[in-house]
Parts: structure tokens; C-alpha cells; sequence
């Protein structure tokens, strides 16, 4: 059988691992030997179910878009990752670290963040456990993303701008592990997505894949069968993808589509589609595709949508694509624009510009009448409104 | 026999090691730069390899990583301003800097070009001890060259003898918990360096890290070899007035 999951040295396949400084080796051993056994304990878990239900608001709904489904002739189901408390699918991810953190005894939390919406998940866990949270985000970001940095600053979070490279989300990756290295003993990084070096893209990918632990019980109540026949999700460094497809990977008559940003496409260099334009290399700690110059110096990735433009993506995406357990699309800025009216239109969800890269693949996928789409609304549209309200002004 | 082993046979000498960007402050500085390095008085150069994410850098690396990349500066350059460095250079010559851009370069090659132009060695802190030891230390020796590791406070000690066993020409002991540039004070290492001092250990200790004046050259060379300075030689590059004299000035303030 094939094994889609990480090894012991975090390897999916040649992809992952844990490219790091010996500086940073100690503190990501301590989290690789005890990650696990955290995860596993019952105290944990039980924690962990009580917030998702009482907290975030869990089960998110898996909802019948009906009117989605007669416009593309299929039967659309909605995964509402939009509805979860803070308004997308990355407090499945806090939660579960805070938790982490605080059974490693940890005192102090940081994050980088890109528009905001991790770097607000990690606030506002902070601000329910009473720790010191520092988020670091690229001054390019703080200043297009204001109000999500006041949200962090309400919630009690020190906002720190990265001022290296291009003053964006990798640079807020690499401030906060230089913090890290300067403050081993008290300090937990917690990281937004199933990015950098083992364990966090495998430890990321568990705390994620209560989204499709739900989808299964869903869809049996919905439609009497566990299995949708396609399954679609965005993907950035991929944490909603993975989430949506993690109980699904070993059953491969379940299709699984992931949706790049192809920016203003593919075959120009504003783009962050990692897969199709990338190539195998090292970033932040693990093997993967990213978007490099043949001299292997990191490019600056462009999406209209701020949580897809990471240069690099998750390494078991790398994996699932290069063994062909996945599908990798891409979607334009103008297509997910147009994917995320449709939606607002038909069904009145405005969804995350993330989230309507994902809707835009409906549009370049064969489907039949029978079939059962599962799309992943990993977020809602608030944060994107101005760039929506831009969008209909022209 | 590597040259960075002969550095270390010369009796009771401190070693100062001395680390620079390639390619900074202007492209062709590297050669000028590395001449007057040697002829001041340094015993050993590291020679920075620019990266666009130097994660485990403080804020001057960086820039003058960022600087050096806007100057044109890669690998396939770098080479080539090296290819007759050893009608001149006599001290040890390492390249330092971040895996992907050697990855991509392809490692093999990458230590074909190093043993042409005569580069004695690399230190790659982000490829990990035992891939290196597994996939790629055996390539390197095919072509005589050495991969010194690195430990840190928090190393243990049961990793300080194995990073010891893997390691080649001496051990790069980071002094405290801090990216490259700290201002920490060393006495808080103390301990540390104590440890490693004790600990009889198959290789010579280099310190770096902090490591910027004659004072905390001094502690450095009292619990190991010596020491290496980069952040605040990057600085001296970039000081007003005539370049080697600056350098000049700056090796003899550490030395003398």
C-alpha cells in the first residue's frame, strides 16, 4: 500500500525533512519527540474536541449548494471552514498548538503571518490561554492589512514588521525563526501552515484533518455515502487542502484537487503557483517545490489573494502531486474574482479570494450530474472586501 | 593535507577567521578583499556564499547577502572570480552559506569547482549532519574537501562528540543563543566554552558568533583556537574612507 504520510525523519517520499540550523535543531527536537504523544494523549484530544465544538464553533456545515449545483450540473457541497470562529480554517491549527505549547510548558508564542488571518488565529488563542504572542509580518503586509493588525493589537499581540528581502510573508517566516533562535528555552513557534521543517508539516496536517474527518460523516448523512467523487481546495502552503483531503488520501476512487494562485497566470512572473512553475529545492526548512532562479535564490511570488502567494508549498502537496495522488490546477486573479461573485450571487457566501481559487476549478473540471463535489470554503470574504468592492467599481 | 589543518599545527597561535560576503560591497571587491585579509594578518577566511533567506543571519549578513545578489553575485561567478586565487592566497579558504543555491548548482559539481580554484572546505549549517554524513561526505572527500559542522549551548553532549566524529577540520562553536551580529556578552558563555574546553574533543574549536573586537577575541581564544569575526568586519566594509586601510585597521585592533 502506498504510504502518504511522513516517516520517522519526516520524509514524504524525497520531499520534507528538517533543513535547519544546528541553532535551531534543539528546539525542533524537543517538538518532533513530543508531538505525537501529545496529539495521542486523551487529555489532549479531549481539550482539543471541546474548543473546536464550544469555542470555534465545530462542526463547520457541509452545505448542499443547490443553486451552485444546477449552474455546473453537478451536486456542490460546501465545506464551511468560512464559519469557524475568526473566519477561516486556521484556528483548527492554533487551537491545537496552544495546546501543544502549553503541555511542552512553553511561556511565549510567536507566528508569522501574511494578510493576517493566522497571525489573528494565533492572537486570539493566545489571548483565551494567557500567553505572550508575537507575530511577525512583513511591513509590505502591515500596511495593506491594517485592520487585521488591529485586530491583532486588540487581541493583546505584539505586531513586529519584517523589514529583510521583500517584506512578506517568507520574511515573516524567516524573522520568526531567527526570534526562535534567539529565544530557545521559553519560546513555541507556531506555524500558520503544513510548511517548514519536520514535524510541523505532519503535526500542521493532523490538526487539520478534522475537516475531513467531518466531511466523511457528513456526506453519509447527506447522501448516504461517505466518499464524494472529487474533492477541491486551495493551496498556498496548503493546510485547508491537506485538512480536506487527509481521511480521503487512501481511497483513491475520491478525487483530490488542489488549486494553485496562478496570479495573472502561469506563464508570466507575477504568480505563486509553486507547482507548475516551481521546481524541487529548500525553503524554510524542507524539500519541496518552490519558485527559485536557477541560481536557487528564492523568487517573490505574486497572487491577488494574500494567504496563497508563499513561494514554496507544503512537501507531502509535493509528494501526493509527483506519485499522482493529487491533481494541481491553477487559477488567475480574474477567475477566482469572478468564481468568488458567482458565489456571493447564487448561494450569498461571500467567500475568502483564497477560497474562490478553488470555486474558479469548477469551471476546468469534467463533472457529471451524478457526481458529489466537495468544495473546501477554507474562508470568509470580509478581509477581501476591498478588493471585491475595487473589482466592482470597474 | 587540507590547508585548514596546517592552520591548526602551528603551535599556541590564536586563529582569527575572518567571514565576508562575496560580491560586497561592489562584485569584484571579493578578490581585493580576500588579498588584504590575508596580508593583515588573518589566518583563515570564510567566504559568504549570498542566499536570498539567510534565516540563521542578523540584519548586516543579510543585507550584505542582498546587496551582493543585486550586484549579479552566484555561485558560477563567485568561481570564476576565484580561479587563480592560489597564485596569491596561501591561508585556508572556506565557502559558507545556505544549501539551495549549492543544491541547484548540484553538489558534485559544487565540489569540483571548489577543489579547481583551491577552496579547502564549506560550512553549510542547514544541510543536516547525518544527510550530509550519509549522501554527501563521501563526495566531498573524493575531492579532498571539508564540511565543518557547527554546535550550539543547547547542543547536548552525546551530539557534540557525533557532530565531533562527522565534522572535518575543526568544530564552529556558535557562543550563544543569538542569529550571527549579537551584541551578547560572552561571560554568560562562559560555561559553555568551559564545557566544550573539557571535553578532550577530536578537533580544534573555533568561536563565532558575537566575536567582534579584541576583548571577546580574546575570551574566545582563552577557552578555544580562536575566533570568527564576520558581522563586524561586514560593517568595516562599509565604513567611509579607503577601504584597505579600513581592513588594515580593523584586523590590527583585533590582533594587536
Amino acid at each position: 500500500m502506498t504510504n502518504y504520510f511522513a516517516d520517522e525523519n519526516g520524509f514524504f517520499g524525497q520531499f520534507g525533512g528538517a533543513y535547519i540550523p544546528e541553532m535551531l535543531h534543539h528546539n525542533v527536537e524537543e517538538l518532533r519527540q513530543r508531538y505525537r504523544s501529545i496529539i495521542d494523549s486523551e487529555s489532549f484530544q479531549r481539550e482539543y474536541r471541546r474548543l473546536l465544538k464550544h469555542y470555534v464553533g465545530r462542526p463547520s456545515p457541509l452545505y448542499h449548494a443547490q443553486r451552485l449545483s444546477q449552474r455546473y450540473n453537478t451536486q456542490i457541497f460546501l465545506k464551511r471552514e468560512d464559519l469557524n470562529h475568526t473566519g477561516s480554517h486556521k484556528i483548527n491549527n492554533t487551537i491545537g498548538q496552544i495546546l501543544i505549547a502549553k503541555m511542552m510548558g512553553k511561556k511565549r508564542i510567536i507566528a508569522e503571518t501574511g494578510a493576517g488571518q493566522h497571525g489573528v488565529a494565533t492572537a486570539t488563542v493566545c489571548a483565551l490561554m494567557d500567553m505572550q504572542c508575537v507575530v511577525y509580518m512583513g511591513e509590505t503586509d502591515v500596511q495593506r492589512q491594517m485592520p487585521n493588525v488591529l485586530r491583532m493589537k486588540m487581541l493583546g499581540a505584539e505586531v513586529v514588521p519584517a523589514v529583510s528581502g521583500n517584506k512578506t510573508l517568507k520574511d515573516a517566516g524567516n524573522e520568526a525563526l531567527r526570534d526562535w533562535i534567539s529565544n530557545p528555552e521559553d519560546t513555541y513557534y507556531l506555524i500558520g501552515s503544513v510548511v517548514g521543517p519536520h514535524p510541523y508539516p505532519d503535526m500542521v496536517a493532523r490538526l487539520q484533518a478534522i475537516i475531513s474527518e467531518e466531511i466523511q460523516w457528513q456526506m453519509k448523512e447527506l447522501t448516504g455515502d461517505e466518499n464524494p467523487t472529487h474533492i477541491l481546495a486551495c493551496i498556498g502552503g496548503g493546510s485547508n487542502a491537506i485538512g480536506a483531503f487527509y481521511h480521503y488520501l487512501d481511497r483513491p476512487q475520491v478525487q483530490l484537487i488542489a488549486v494553485e494562485a496562478a496570479g495573472k497566470g502561469i506563464d508570466t512572473p507575477e504568480t505563486a503557483a509553486s507547482i507548475a512553475r516551481g521546481t524541487v529545492g529548500i525553503i524554510q526548512g524542507a524539500k519541496t517545490y518552490l519558485l527559485q532562479t536557477p541560481d536557487g535564490q528564492i523568487i517573490e511570488p505574486y497572487s491577488i489573494s494574500a494567504g496563497l502567494d508563499y513561494p514554496g508549498i507544503g512537501p507531502q502537496h509535493a509528494y501526493l502531486y509527483e506519485i499522482g495522488r493529487t491533481q494541481i490546477l491553477s487559477a488567475t486573479d480574474e477567475e477566482a474574482l469572478a468564481a468568488a461573485f458567482e458565489l456571493t450571487r447564487l448561494e450569498g457566501i461571500i467567500p475568502a479570494l483564497e477560497s474562490a481559487h478553488a470555486l474558479a476549478a469548477l469551471n476546468k473540471i469534467k463533472l457529471n450530474p451524478t457526481d458529489r463535489v466537495v468544495v473546501n470554503i477554507s474562508g470568509r470574504g470580509d478581509k477581501d472586501m476591498d478588493t471585491y468592492i475595487r473589482h466592482m467599481q470597474k | 593535507m587540507n590547508r585548514i589543518d596546517n592552520v591548526f599545527t602551528q603551535n599556541n597561535k590564536k586563529i582569527l577567521s575572518i567571514y565576508f560576503t562575496a560580491g560586497f560591497p561592489q562584485l569584484d571587491d571579493t578578490m581585493p578583499i580576500l588579498q588584504w585579509v590575508q596580508q593583515y594578518g588573518a589566518d583563515m577566511v570564510e567566504l559568504g556564499m549570498p542566499f536570498s533567506d539567510p534565516l540563521a543571519d542578523g540584519p548586516v549578513i543579510q543585507h550584505s547577502s542582498t546587496v551582493a545578489l543585486k550586484n549579479g553575485m552566484s555561485l558560477s561567478l563567485l568561481f570564476d572570480q576565484l580561479k587563480n586565487m592560489r597564485s596569491t592566497i596561501h591561508i585556508p579558504v572556506l565557502l559558507m552559506g545556505y544549501f539551495n543555491p549549492v543544491y541547484q548548482y548540484g553538489f558534485e559539481k559544487f565540489c569540483k569547482s571548489c577543489a579547481e580554484v583551491g577552496v579547502d572546505g564549506f560550512i553549510i549549517p542547514d544541510l543536516p549532519v547525518e544527510e550530509y554524513r550519509q549522501l554527501y561526505q563521501p563526495v566531498a572527500r573524493n575531492y579532498g574537501l571539508y564540511h565543518v559542522l557547527l554546535v550550539t549551548p543547547q547542543t547536548s553532549e552525546e551530539r557534540i562528540r557525533y557532530i565531533d566524529s562527522v565534522t572535518e577540520g575543526f568544530l564552529y562553536a556558535v557562543s550563544s543563543y543569538s542569529t550571527t551580529g549579537g551584541s551578547k556578552s560572552l561571560n554568560a558563555s562562559e560555561p559553555y566554552f568551559q564545557r566544550l574546553a573539557s571535553m578532550h574533543l577530536k578537533h580544534p574549536v573555533m568561536v563565532g558568533f558575537g566575536i567582534r573586537d579584541k576583548e571577546t577575541f580574546s575570551t574566545a581564544c582563552r577557552f578555544a583556537r580562536g575566533g570568527i569575526i564576520g558581522t563586524a568586519f561586514i560593517r568595516t566594509l562599509e565604513q567611509s574612507g579607503k577601504m584597505e586601510e579600513n581592513i588594515r585597521g580593523f584586523i590590527r585592533s583585533v590582533l594587536d
